[in-house]
This record gives C-alpha cells, structure tokens and sequence, in this order.
C-alpha cells in the first residue's frame, strides 16, 4: 500500500493541479497577511475559503483522479498486489498531497509571517488540522462516488451536487428547521445536526476558539456544557476522525467487489 | 495449470458466463476466441482476479484464487489498452513496476532492444504513439518471465516488424515451457501462433482443440472459414 | 528673657504636636500594649497606634475616636471566623498596612472585615484581606477614602458569598488602586453619588466585576474588570461618565462587559471591550454617547434590547466581533457614525478614509439568533452568508435607517 500510496503521491505532485492548487494558496496566504496585515481577519478569511473550498476541491480532484487513473489502476490489479492497498493507496495519494499542497501554500506566507511569534498559532493550526481532515473525508466520499458510478458525467455530478448539499443546503434545511420548531427544546437537535455534515463539524472546531464568546451567549445546559468545556473539542474531533474512517472503509467494500 | 469450474457471471441483467468449464494445462500457447460479447475478456479477467465471478472455482495449480493477490505474481499479463500515467517517462514506469512487484529482473533490457525503444525511455508516456505505448506495454509483460502470461488483443497498432518479433518472443517463451493465454481478433495471426483454441460461446465453452480438430469438426479446409461456420451456425 | 521666649515657643509647639499628630501607642507582643482593642482604649483622639508584626486574635474592634492604625510589616488581624472585625465609629480615621483575615460568615448579618458606619473624612489604605465575608463596607459615609487595598476572597456559590468593597448610601468616596478578587460583587455601588473610582483591578468574582444601582454622578475611570461571573451591571443610574476602562474574558450565557438598565445621559469614551460574550448589553437607557472605544473579539459588541433612544455611537472600533450589534426592533432612534467596523468590505474610490457605501452593521443573521438563540451553531456557515448578503442589498427584517453613513476605512487610534 505505501508503494501505491509513494506513486499516487508523486505523481500528483508532479501535475499541473497540484501546483496550481498550492499557488492559489500561497497567494492567498501572502494577500491575507501582508496587504492586509492584520492576523485575526485573516484567520477568519482563512476559515471560509477551507471550510468551502477544501471540500469542492476535495471532491474534484478525487473524482478526477480516479476516472483519470482508470486504465493504470486497471493496470495495477493485475500485479500481485491487494485490491484494497491499490484503492487505499490511491486515496491517501491523492488526500494527502492536496493536504500538503494546503498545509505548504497557506503555511509559508504565515512561516514568514511570524506565526510561531503570534499568539494566533494555535488557531492557525486548528485550521490547517481541520482543513486535512476535511482534505481525507471529502476525497473519501469522492472515491466512493467514483467507484460507485462507472459513468464519468454522472460521478461529477454527484460529487458536484454531495459538496453543494454539505456546504449550502443542509445548513438552509437545518436553519428553517431550527426556526420552524423554535418552540421545542432545540439545543440537543442543533449539536446532533452538526454532527452528520463534516462541514459544519469542522466549522464548529474552529468557532470554539474563534468564536467561543458567541457560542457561549445561549443560555441552554446542554449547549454550556458543549462549548464551555472541552467536551465540545473532543466530540467533534471523534466525529471528525469517524467521517474519515467510515467512508475509507466503504472504500475498502467496494474496492473488494468490484468488477474491473 | 489452470482449472476452471462451474463459472458463472452475471453484470446486471446481463449474464455473460454461464457456467464455464475449463482446464488448460501446462505449456503451450491457448488462444481463446469467440464473437463479440461472448465473455473473453471476462474469463480472463476472473482469472486475473479482477472480475470476482458470482460462483464456481478457479484453480490455479490446485490452488484457489479466491480473496488471494500473491498468486499474481506467477502472471504477466498484457492488457488491452495501453493507458499509463501520462506524466511518467517510460524508464519510470518500467523502474515503478519491478518495484511494486518487487521483482529486480534485468529482463527489460533485453526486451526494450528487441522493440526499439531506447531513443523513448526518457520521453513522457503521454507524448508516445499507440504503437509505442504498446511496445512498453509488451516489454512490461514479459519482462518478469511467470509461468503463465496472458495476452488481450497484443497486436494492436504494432507495425509489421514488431509484429514478426512479437512472434518470435512468444514462440521462445512457449520454448521455455510457459503457458500462454491469448485473444485476438486477427485470425492468421492466432493460425500461427496457437497450439489450441479455446472458443467462447455465450458464455460457455464451444469447442476446445487444436487447429486442425477445429477444421475436422466444421468440415472447413481452412481456419478462417472454420471459425465463420461456427458463428453462422450457432446464429442460424 | 530670649531664652524664655524659646521654652514658651517650645511649650507651644510641643502641645500642638499632640494635639496635631497624636501620640504613639505600639501594639506587640513584648510592647506595653499587647492587643489593639486595648490600645484603643488607652488612646487619645489622634494617637497613632503603631501595630507591630505579629499575630493578633481579635475581632470587634471597635474604633470610637480619630485614631490613626498603622500596621509595621502587614501585622495579622485574625478575626477566627468570628465576626466582623474592624468597624470605625468616628470621623477621620486611618487605617493602613494591616493584613486582616478570616471574617466569620453568617447569613443573617453582612460581617466586613471593616466598617464605616456614618462618619467621614476616613483613609482605609495598603490592607490586605483574606477569608472574608464582605471585604470593606461602608454605609452612609462620606468623603472617605479606600485605596491601594487588596481584597482576596474565596467564593464559590452567590448565596454565601460577599463583595469585596460595598458602598451603600455614601457621597464623595474615592477608590483608586484597588485589587479585589474572588468575591461575590468585586465593588458594589448602591445610593451611592459623586464617587470616584479608578485605577481599580477587579477580576475572578462570582458574580460581577462592579456593579452598581441608584448611584448618579459617579466616575469610573481605569478600572479593568476582567473573568467576572457576570461583567459589569450599572443600572438605574444618570449622569455616570465610563472612561478608559478595560472589560475583559467575561464569558458566560448571562455575561456582559458591562450591562447597562436604564441609564441616561452618561458618557462611555475610550474604554475597550475585549473578549465578552456580549460586550455591552443595553436596555432603556437614553442619551448616551459612546466614542473612541474598541469592541474586541466579543460575541456581541453592542446588544440592543430595546427602548433605547438617542445614543450616540461614533469613532468606535468594532473589531472581529462575532456580531457587531444585535437588534430587536425594526425602529431605529440611535445613531451610528465614523465608527470603524472591521466587517466593512466597501470601498473608497475619493481616498477620504471613509467608505464610500454606508456600513449596515446589524446583520438578518443576529436577527434569526435572537429569535432563535439555537441557531447560533450555524454561524460563519456558508448558507449565513449568502442569507446575510441578500438582507444587506435590501434590509426586510432589520431597520434599514440603521446605517453608518461614514464608515471608516483604518481602525481608529484610540488610545
């Protein structure tokens, strides 16, 4: 699997995307940081463009890989090598050299920058540990649209319409269903709702250290408990691991009964 | 040796085998054969393990292949399109896949002479001609030297020369006393080569025999026509 | 006959010395004086007793004449949980440099470790208190003065807890430079007029950081109140001026910077607010002018909860505030100008500092939380943004006369 993994890994690194991919982030990163020049509106800028971007991007280049890869991976399974260590190794190719692409693009500018100076490093980190975990679950459900659709169009079309849902339509769904049932004790629904989008799970991560004053301004137990102690952080980031390793398995089914 | 039993695979609604029987011995040269659809490259790709049949068995040297990958490695297998990472040069891909079957031959030299390919080792895959490609494509599956290799269709794009060496290379391994599975759509070509012909007919075994059972049995005096009144027969 | 002159010259002087200055009673173990009561009831009006280090078991200790306590290296008042343990009950007395502790705790009576009950022209300076009920009470006094004191409670719960400096019905008292922590109220202000508090530190009580009721004409200026349980309360008051204060970290569902009920015709410049669930939480208060101060990362800058009108807001920093203000009406009466709000994402195409297109600073977003507070897990969400983005191109739920016209580009330097 390692060996898969090594040349999924450098043969991404050596496309044009991958590259393209970093420099958008590093571009980011330095108009952020130095035309801006002021760390905590940068930090929140930050956290939209990752929890928006990373997973659409996510998504596509998971499907892209995959579809584009077809005739090597085809290639691949008739070596002595195990079904699930080819598709694993792929995936956690493709994840993680769109992590690094992330985690270099965005980590330089703020390198230079000074963060290990600033107090904001340990918001800088959650949001690039958040940004890799949504990197691992959004390419996981991407591989599983992939393997799940033998049709190129059509599995860009759920991959478009999986990331559409997760970052727009839920959250209006849950909003007009919070607003709609205000009467009823919401609090318990509201944090289960999170848990069932990664987005919104990544979002709540980091709103605990951005945002904590807010959260803490509702007067429900159940929310105080959540987001006043470090159960919140734990939970979500329990979730967060589930939504990668739920899917990764999923992936590991279909790759052992598929047909090629 | 391979032995296959009982083999039935359905896609959908579609069944495609239908409780194939088939035993193949040891050494010499097989060329499975059959119309369109008729489940060729199915069988192969069950015994390659990238198909996983609905039921029935396949034996590979009395051995099961089912939820196995190690038994690959007595396999070279060529297949029908050509396609590789198009940012990898030739000699990458060559170096990528001895080591992923961690396997340290210095077959490949010999072989990249024989289809010169040398003046192409540091060119991308991308930029090669289907031909080349399939000229890489043929030094990737015999440069490992298994017992068992298995041919889809090797004479695609190949211009005449590679064509005659391509003969040559398969008539030494059989030399060797491999076991060659091929399929091909060019009649004059598997004439030469094959030692028996495997025909498919949906999805079950037709006929399985040398050349010349083949005419006997159509009363046809040469191969091409053989294979016709076959399929005219069984269309009629 | 000159040296007469000088005997009857030094005669003179020397009574006015006593008279002035007092004399001195030392208070040890080896002294001639072995307790403070017993001092005090061998001094004279304006003797200093001068207390030596030591430990001293006593509570009641009742100063009945302008005496001066002096303590040398922070002798220690250990009251045994007993009772209260210092009340002054006389004009111009000093008490200054005592460590005084353990003041028993009851739930009928306020036990303080010390009390001014009606008298003026008091000095209570440089003590340190610990383990108490009330820290320093005063009730009906005036023109008095507490300063550099540290109050150092330990409470839990509200109900058997008390303040650290309490002020009940008193005119013209200065507080400057105090520390007060873990207590109930850290300064607590009722009926009280014409005060002065400032350069105070009040942080970690249960309760609120200051908080005052009924009290007009009182200045605040310096203070930091910081992780109180509940901010800062200032209500029912007029006339009051806030000036450079710094609130800070208070968290909490009902946690305020500063909460204002019904206040009028005050001041509230240059103070910052950083870090507070809800950084100024406003309700009937009139006439208001808030200028030059900086909202901080808090969760709400200012809350609206109605019947206010005629505030004023302008040269204000609003600076990544989850929320820069809640409002629950869709009538308007307060103004907002020249403020900068770091949210502002128009432009300024005359290079005037200020941006071109008004600044709408109530979001539909802060409207839906208010109506449904469980709504507050999806902000920052994607969804938020465009909804909030569609209500800023035309305003339906919130005021649309609620405008900064002169938004500014560049934070204002407000220091």
């Amino acid at each position: 699997m390692l060996k898969i993994l090594k040349y999924s890994f450098y043969d991404l690194m050596r496309s044009r995307w991958s590259y393209v991919y970093f420099f958008f982030y590093l571009l980011l990163g330095i108009v952020l940081l130095f035309l801006n020049n002021n760390l905590s509106k940068a930090v929140i800028t930050l956290m939209n463009v990752i929890i928006t971007l990373v997973p659409l991007i996510g998504t596509i280049f998971g499907v892209m890989y995959y579809y584009n890869s077809k005739e090597f991976t085809e290639l691949l399974l008739a070596q002595p090598i195990k079904r699930t260590s080819i598709f694993i190794g792929q995936y956690l190719g493709v994840a993680l050299s769109l992590s690094m692409s992330l985690i270099l693009g965005l980590g330089l500018p703020f390198v230079f920058y000074g963060i290990f100076m600033s107090s904001a490093i340990w918001d800088f980190t959650l949001l690039l540990v958040t940004g890799t975990f949504l990197t691992l679950i959004f390419t996981a459900l991407a591989f599983n649209i992939a393997l799940s659709n033998e049709n190129k169009i059509k599995g860009f079309g759920y991959a478009i319409l999986l990331w559409l849902f997760l970052a727009v339509i839920y959250d209006g769904i849950f909003l007009m269903s919070l607003v709609f049932f205000e009467d009823y004790p919401l609090d318990k629904f509201s944090l289960i709702g999170t848990m069932f989008n990664p987005i919104d799970l990544s979002r709540i991560l980091i709103l605990l250290k951005l945002d904590i004053s807010a959260l803490l301004g509702y007067t429900g137990a159940v929310f105080k408990q959540f987001f006043g102690t470090n159960l919140g952080f734990i939970i979500s980031t329990t979730v967060l691991s589930l939504w990668v390793i739920i899917p990764t398995y999923f992936i590991k089914r279909k790759a052992e009964r598929k047909d090629f | 040796m391979i032995e296959i039993k009982e083999l039935y695979k359905k896609f959908g609604k579609n069944e495609v085998l239908k409780g194939l029987d088939l035993t193949i011995n040891e050494g010499g040269i097989f060329a499975v054969l059959g119309p369109n659809g008729s489940g060729k490259t199915t069988l192969i790709k069950s015994i390659l393990g990238m198909v996983i049949p609905q039921s029935g068995t396949i034996n590979l040297n009395g051995k099961t292949i089912k939820k196995d990958w190690s038994y690959r490695k007595d396999i070279d297998y060529l297949p029908q399109i050509a396609n590789f990472p198009n940012n990898l040069s030739v000699k990458e891909l060559i170096k990528m896949i001895k080591d992923l079957r961690a396997n340290n031959t210095d077959k490949d030299l010999e072989l990249i002479e024989l289809f010169k390919l040398g003046p192409f080792l540091d060119k991308k895959l991308g930029n090669l001609s289907g031909g080349t490609k399939q000229k890489v494509n043929l030094v990737l599956t015999f440069m490992f030297d298994s017992p068992l290799v298995i041919l889809d269709e090797p004479t695609t794009g190949l211009d005449p020369i590679s064509l005659i060496r391509l003969k040559d290379l398969i008539n030494k391994e059989k030399a060797k006393g491999k076991t060659i599975l091929i399929t091909s759509h060019i009649m004059s070509f598997v004439e030469e080569v094959a030692d028996e012909i495997v025909f498919l007919l949906e999805g079950v075994i037709y006929f399985k025999g040398t050349i010349p059972e083949l005419k006997t049995k159509t009363n046809q005096p040469d191969f091409e026509h053989a294979i016709a009144s076959i399929l005219t027969d069984s269309y009629a | 006959m000159k040296t007469h002159y000088y005997i009857i010259y030094l005669l003179f002087f020397s009574f006015l010395n006593f008279s002035a200055f007092g004399q001195n009673l030392e208070v040890c173990n080896s002294c001639e004086y072995k307790s403070i009561k017993e001092a005090i009831s061998k001094a004279k009006p304006h003797d200093i007793i001068l207390i030596k280090k030591g430990v001293y078991k006593e509570y009641n200790i009742i100063i009945d004449k302008p005496l001066t306590l002096l303590g040398e290296n922070y002798p220690i008042i250990d009251g045994e949980n007993k009772g209260e343990i210092i009340s002054i009950h006389a004009d111009s007395v000093t008490v200054d440099g005592l460590h005084i502790k353990n003041v028993g705790t009851s739930y009928t009576e306020d036990y303080a470790a010390i009390r001014v009950v009606k008298r003026r022209d008091f000095v209570i300076q440089n003590l340190k208190l610990e383990k108490l009920f009330f820290g320093i009470y005063l009730e009906k006094a005036n023109h008095g003065k507490i300063l550099n004191n540290e109050v150092l409670g330990d409470a839990v719960e509200e109900y058997n807890s008390g303040n650290g400096i309490q002020l009940w019905y008193c005119k013209n008292i200065e507080i400057d430079g105090n520390t007060v922590m873990n207590v109930r109220d850290g300064i607590y202000l009722e009926f009280s007029d014409f005060c002065k508090i400032t350069n105070n530190v009040s942080k970690d009580n249960v309760r609120y950081g200051l908080h005052f009721m009924f009290s007009n004409d009182d200045l605040y200026e310096n203070n930091r109140f910081e992780s109180n349980g509940a901010g800062v309360a200032v209500m029912f008051s007029k006339r009051i001026k806030m000036y450079g204060n710094v609130f800070k970290d208070n968290w909490g569902s009902a946690s305020y910077g500063v909460l204002l009920k019904e206040i009028n015709d005050s001041e509230i410049i240059g103070n910052t607010f950083d870090g507070n669930t809800i950084g100024i939480n406003i309700e009937g208060t009139n006439r208001i002018i808030y200028k030059n101060n900086d909202f901080k990362g808090n969760g709400w800058a200012i809350k609206f909860r109605g019947a206010c009108y005629a505030n004023s807001f302008s040269h204000n920093n609003f600076l990544y505030n989850s929320f820069d203000l809640a409002y629950n009406s869709k009538l308007n009466d307060n103004k907002f100008d020249h403020n900068y709000w770091s949210s502002y994402a128009g432009y300024d195409l005359d290079k005037d500092g200020e941006g071109d297109v008004p600044y709408r600073p109530v979001k539909l977003f802060s409207y839906i939380v208010n109506r449904t507070p469980e709504t507050i897990i999806l902000l920052r969400s994607l969804f938020i943004d465009i909804i909030d983005f569609s209500e800023k191109v035309s305003p339906v739920f919130t005021p649309d006369n609620l405008l900064d016209n002169h938004p500014q580009m560049k934070p204002l330097s407000n220091d």
